[in-house]
């Protein structure tokens, strides 16, 4: 079991070698990482890649599935804001 | 060219490749989504934190190692983990091409690997459904799921004090796996009252006592030891039909249902919870089915005869894309699938046991289906497009003030079904809502399986990478 760090939003979180980034955020007390276009927070909410919930910008690749990508040591994890404008 | 092409590596997939191998397939390729073989089903941590007491969170584990360790030791099966088929392309008279991208979850440059089958295993599993509620968009309200996938995936709990609520037995392990994982639970709620779980369960008993059901008395009486030894309540013909929180749920009203499922007035009570899992049964992944060109039932699984074939053929499927029926279904599934897809004659006892426990999956649609009342959990601010935010008035008020009976009118009106996931959470439920309405339609028609990068679709049109066409 091999702790890692990956920066969300700038901000360095610890995690384990092989938890998907939805686990690591949700261990390090986070509920909610994006908004919807009219505001209302979004997190997981199936944990098998269904639904889409959970999307996070991973190392400036946008509309990655949380639940289902592996942190990687050195990680860019951002969160995302809908943002159609 | 492989013999046979295998889609899922779950409990059916696996079973499939081997048994498509055993009866004379030369070369199997078996395409798996995840890392790990395994499906959710057997969904483990990573093998760099193998847990030596794995065995303790599944069942019937022992059947899985042995099944891994037989598919990466025959030379004549390929297992390709991290693939992500992403569509098919349908020929007369024969299985279809199928296009994989291979490489991380939604990422970019990954391998692209088209597969031209003799025959072709369809076992993409099922995801599951929840029914909306107010307040059910909450961060903090999972599907049970993925409260399981977590604890058994992850090692997390979804919360510290948690109610689990919908439908079937598939809520009573997600109860084991978050004690397993330290949360407290405050409650299992089942919206099938008394009478129809009787009805649906109990009905001409004898006819369940063939092969292997016994087993899931053991496991049932299992999981109700551990509801006693950890005093958790249990409730049947009741729901959450409502969660309240700003930000996150902090509450959620549980009421009691009418045999419909609509709430009866006045029974709402409140519980005070940091999270709620809920599940109302499985919607089967048919994408590729429906791609394919595969005929579909009323309840939008992949039609099959009694070998697993589709409409399709050389198209087979196994496992819960032909209908919600549990792991041993798909065990035996998989195997008559793989066998056929392989030109052979399946065992008898396999035969047998997917006849039995087809009878079982036939109680479980019975026992726990969905009650038309729950529409009434909706008042016209819930969201139901958890995407798009899109909510049942204005479903509604476009259904009425545009006449539209088309789904496809519906979707490009209001936008519900036409965000990120493309309606695999809410297709059924407006669907459902709209009935009567609409014309009838299936939102799980998507060419495009799972989402690819733009610059992946060009590559893949520059190149038309065609490895395995001979």
């Amino acid at each position: 079991m091999t702790d890692i760090h990956v920066e969300v939003d700038g901000t360095p979180v610890a995690g384990l070698a092989g938890q998907s980034i939805a686990a690591l955020l949700l261990a390090s007390g986070r509920t909610s990482w994006r908004r919807t276009r009219e505001g209302r927070p979004r997190g997981v909410f199936c944990g098998i890649g269904a639904c889409f919930d959970c999307v996070v910008t991973v190392n400036g690749l946008r509309d990655v599935r949380a639940c289902l990508r592996r942190a990687v040591d050195g990680d860019r994890v951002e969160l995302q804001e809908d943002d159609r404008a | 060219m492989p013999d046979v092409l295998v889609v899922g590596g779950g409990p059916a997939g696996m079973t499939a490749a081997l048994a498509a191998r055993r009866h004379g397939a030369e070369r199997v390729v078996l395409l798996e989504a995840d890392d790990d073989v395994g499906g959710q089903y057997w969904r483990h941590p990573p093998a760099g934190r193998a847990d030596p007491d794995e065995g303790e969170w599944h069942h019937h584990w022992q059947r899985f190692v042995s099944l891994r360790a037989a598919l990466l030791r025959d030379p004549g099966c390929e297992v390709v983990t991290n693939a992500h088929v992403w569509s098919v392309d349908r020929r007369d008279g024969m299985p279809p091409l199928v296009h994989a991208l291979v490489g991380e979850p939604d990422g970019q440059d990954r391998a692209q690997r088209t597969f031209d089958p003799a025959a072709l295993v369809l076992a993409t599993g099922a995801h599951e459904r929840t029914l909306p509620f107010p307040g059910w968009d909450l961060p903090g309200v999972f599907t049970a799921g993925a409260a399981q996938a977590l604890a058994k995936g992850e090692r997390v709990a979804v919360g510290r004090r948690v109610l689990v609520a919908g439908s079937g037995p598939f809520l009573l392990p997600v109860v084991a796996g978050l004690i397993r994982v330290g949360a407290q639970v405050v409650g299992v709620v089942e919206a099938s009252g008394p009478a129809r779980l009787a009805k649906g369960w109990g009905a001409k008993p004898w006819r369940l006592a063939g092969v292997g059901v016994g087993g899931k008395a053991v496991e049932l009486a299992g999981y109700l030891r551990v509801l006693a030894a950890h005093r958790v309540p249990c409730r049947t013909g009741a729901a959450v039909v409502a969660a309240h929180g700003v930000d996150r749920v902090q509450a959620v009203t549980v009421a009691r249902l009418n045999p419909d499922w609509s709430p009866v007035a006045g029974s709402g009570r409140r519980i005070e919870v940091d999270a709620v899992c809920v599940g109302h049964g499985f919607v089967p992944r048919a994408e590729l089915a429906i791609a394919a060109g595969c005929a579909l039932d009323g309840h939008g699984a992949v039609e099959v005869d009694d070998r697993q074939r589709t409409s399709v053929p050389g198209v087979l499927t196994a496992g819960e894309l032909t209908g919600i029926g549990g792991v041993d279904l798909a065990l035996a599934e998989g195997l008559v699938a793989g066998a056929v897809a392989a030109g052979g004659e399946p065992a008898p006892a396999a035969l047998r046991r997917r006849a039995v426990f087809r009878e079982f999956a036939t109680r479980l649609a019975a026992a726990h289906a969905t009650g038309p009342g729950w529409r009434s959990w909706l008042d016209d601010t819930t969201v139901v497009c958890r995407c798009e935010d899109v909510t049942a008035g204005a479903l509604r008020r476009a259904a009425g003030s545009t006449r539209s009976r088309g789904l496809r009118s519906l979707k490009l009106t209001t936008r519900a079904g036409l965000g990120l996931c493309q309606g695999r959470t809410c297709g059924r439920t407006v669907e459902d809502l709209l009935t009567g309405v609409l014309d009838p339609g299936r939102t799980a028609n998507r060419p495009i399986a799972v989402p690819l990068r733009l610059g992946e679709l060009a590559d893949h049109g520059r190149t038309g990478n065609r490895e395995d066409v001979p």
